[in-house]
C-alpha cells in the first residue's frame, strides 16, 4: 500500500527530474540573463556596443505580449561605403533571447525592418545594428507587459 | 410632434439605470494602443486577412451541388448589411450568423454543418461580416426581439461563477479602469469574429464570452446554446448604431 | 496550403525606395507551450525569409520562436531595374512558401 508520504515523494521526484525542473528553477532569471549576454557576444564578439544611430520603436505599454509590433530603423546612408549589414533584435525575459536577425545591404535603400514579436515579461527589448565598418550600435526600450506570451497557457 | 415625443419616450424607457448612455459608448478599438489600432486599420497587414481569403474561397466552393455564390452571387453586394442585423429572429428563436450559415449549408447546400470555432466557420463569418464593415449595427427592439433582448440582458446582469461577478459590473460600471494592468473595455460586440492577439488567431464572440466566464470561474454555456445567442442579441442591441468593425483586432 | 500576402508596388521610379510588407499564415508554435495534460507541443516555426530581386538576395531574415504567429516582415528595397521580386519562406517540418511579383522600373 502506498502511503500518502511515499506518494508525495514519488510525485515530487518525477516533477523535479523532468523538464519541469527547468521551469521551476529558482535561478531562471539569472539563466535568461546569461543566455541574453551569450547571444549578444555571439554577434558582437569583443567589440563595444554603442548607444545611438538605432531607433527601436516598440509600445512602452503593451496591449498583449503575444503580438507586439516592433520597428527598427538605423540612421545610415546605406551606400556601398557605409551601410548596415545586419539588425539583431533581442528580448531580456523571454525563454530564449533571439527575435529576428535581418541581413541587408546598400540595396535596401533604408535600414529598416518591422515585425511582430512575442514578449513574455516586463523588461528590455534590445536592437543591435552591425555596420559595414565593423562597429555595433544599439537602442534599448523598457516595456511593460501585463498579458505575457509563452509563459501562460493561452489554450482556452 | 406629440407622436414623435411619445416614441422617443417609449424608446428611452428601454434604457435602464447602470447602462452606458448611448452617447458615451466607445468601441473596444478606442481602448487599444496606437499600434494595435494600426494593425486593424491596415487591410494589407491585418492578421485576419487570411481568414478573409479563406472565407472568400469557401464562399465560392461547391461542396455538394451548390456554393454560397450559386444563390447569393457576389458577396460584396448580396451580403452588404447582413451581419449588421444579426442575431435575427427565425421561428420565434434568435439565431446568430454562424447558425444561419450552417442552416443554409444543411437546407440549401445539402452539406454538413461546420463545427463551431472551426477554421471554415470563422472564415465564412469573417467574410460575410466584412461586407458590413463600417455600417451601423441595426438591431431594433420590437415584439419579436424584445423578449430575447430582455433575456440576454438578464444574463448580462446576473452574477455568476466562483468570483460571483456579472458582466455589467465590469463593462457597465467599471469600464475604463484597469484590471490587472489592462483597461476594461465596455464590451461591445462591434467587430466579431475578431483576431485576438491573446489567441494569435480568429475567434467568435462566443469564444470571447467563454473566456470571460472561465475567468470568473463560471461554467461556460455550450456553443450555440440559446443563452449565448440571447446574450449576443442583447450585446448587439446594446451596440446599436455603432459601426461594425469586422474583422477587428483585439488584445 | 502555405498562404502568404505581399504588398509591393507594381511600378516605381529608378532609384526609388519601395516599401514591401509581407504576411505569412503560420502558427509559429514556440515549443514552450504545454497541453492541458502537460505534454510539450513541439516547435514549429518559420526560420527564414528571403527576398530576391532578379535572383539576387537583397534582404534576408532569420526568425526565432519570439516572432508572433502569422509573421509580418516589412522592409524596403531600392527599385533598381524591372523584373521579378521573389519571396521565399522556409521553416520547420519542411515548410516552404513562395511568392513572385513583377515590378516595372521606369
Amino acid at each position: 500500500m502506498t502511503t500518502r508520504r511515499r506518494f508525495l515523494a514519488l510525485a515530487c521526484g518525477t516533477l523535479a527530474a523532468g523538464e519541469l525542473r527547468a521551469q521551476l528553477d529558482p535561478n531562471i532569471q539569472a539563466k535568461r540573463k546569461a543566455a541574453l549576454e551569450a547571444a549578444i557576444s555571439k554577434v558582437v564578439g569583443d567589440a563595444p556596443v554603442r548607444a545611438g544611430k538605432v531607433k527601436l520603436d516598440v509600445p512602452p505599454l503593451i496591449d498583449n505580449g503575444n503580438t507586439v509590433p516592433i520597428s527598427v530603423t538605423v540612421d545610415s546612408p546605406m551606400s556601398a561605403a557605409s551601410h548596415v549589414k545586419a539588425i539583431h533584435l533581442f528580448t531580456e525575459k523571454n525563454p530564449q533571447p533571439y527575435v529576428i536577425t535581418a541581413h541587408l545591404g546598400p540595396r535596401a535603400g533604408r535600414a529598416t525592418v518591422s515585425t511582430r514579436a512575442r514578449i513574455a515579461d516586463t523588461g528590455r527589448v534590445i536592437a543591435i545594428a552591425e555596420l559595414s565598418d565593423g562597429t555595433y550600435w544599439s537602442d534599448t526600450v523598457s516595456v511593460v507587459v501585463t498579458l505575457s506570451a509563452c509563459l501562460e497557457d493561452g489554450l482556452i | 410632434m406629440r407622436v414623435a415625443a411619445f416614441l422617443v419616450a417609449a424608446f428611452c424607457a428601454c434604457i435602464q439605470a447602470g447602462e452606458i448612455p448611448l452617447a458615451e459608448r466607445r468601441s473596444g478599438y478606442e481602448f487599444m494602443g496606437r499600434e494595435t489600432r494600426a494593425m486593424q486599420d491596415d487591410d494589407t497587414t491585418n492578421p485576419a486577412l487570411f481568414a478573409l481569403q479563406d472565407g472568400e474561397a469557401l464562399w465560392n466552393r461547391r461542396d455538394r451541388e451548390q456554393s454560397c455564390a450559386s444563390c447569393h452571387g457576389d458577396a460584396t453586394a448580396s451580403m452588404k448589411g447582413v451581419a449588421a442585423r444579426y442575431p435575427a429572429i427565425v421561428g420565434g428563436k434568435p439565431i446568430n450568423l454562424e447558425q444561419r450559415i450552417n442552416a443554409c449549408r444543411l437546407e440549401h447546400q445539402h452539406a454538413p454543418a461546420f463545427a463551431y470555432e472551426s477554421k471554415e466557420l470563422l472564415a465564412l463569418t469573417a467574410y460575410v461580416g466584412r461586407q458590413s464593415r463600417g455600417m451601423p449595427i441595426a438591431i431594433e427592439a420590437n415584439d419579436a426581439t424584445r423578449p430575447h433582448i430582455e433575456a440576454g440582458r438578464a444574463l448580462y446582469e446576473r452574477r455568476e461563477g466562483q468570483l460571483n461577478l456579472a458582466c455589467s459590473q465590469c463593462h457597465d460600471d467599471n469600464w475604463g479602469k484597469l484590471l490587472a494592468g489592462s483597461p476594461i473595455p465596455q464590451g461591445h460586440a462591434t467587430g466579431y469574429p475578431i483576431y485576438r492577439l491573446e489567441w494569435q488567431g480568429m475567434g467568435s464572440l462566443e469564444r470571447r464570452v467563454r473566456n470571460c466566464m472561465i475567468g470568473v470561474r463560471a461554467e461556460p454555456y455550450a456553443y450555440g446554446s440559446l443563452e449565448y445567442v440571447q446574450l449576443e442579441l442583447y450585446l448587439m442591441w446594446r451596440a446599436r448604431g455603432m459601426k461594425l468593425e469586422t474583422p477587428a483586432v483585439r488584445p | 496550403m502555405a498562404r502568404v500576402a505581399v504588398t509591393v508596388p507594381a511600378s516605381a521610379k529608378r532609384g526609388e525606395i519601395i516599401e514591401i510588407k509581407t504576411l505569412a499564415q503560420h502558427v509559429m508554435e514556440t515549443g514552450f507551450r504545454r497541453t492541458q495534460t502537460g505534454e510539450l507541443l513541439p516547435r514549429d516555426i518559420i526560420t527564414e525569409f528571403v527576398c530576391r530581386y532578379n535572383g539576387v538576395e537583397v534582404f534576408r531574415v532569420e526568425l526565432h520562436q519570439a516572432v508572433a504567429a502569422n509573421p509580418l516582415i516589412a522592409f524596403t528595397t531600392l527599385a533598381t531595374e524591372s523584373g521579378t521580386l521573389e519571396f521565399t519562406w522556409s521553416g520547420d517540418n519542411g515548410y516552404l512558401a513562395n511568392y513572385k511579383a513583377e515590378i516595372k522600373v521606369v
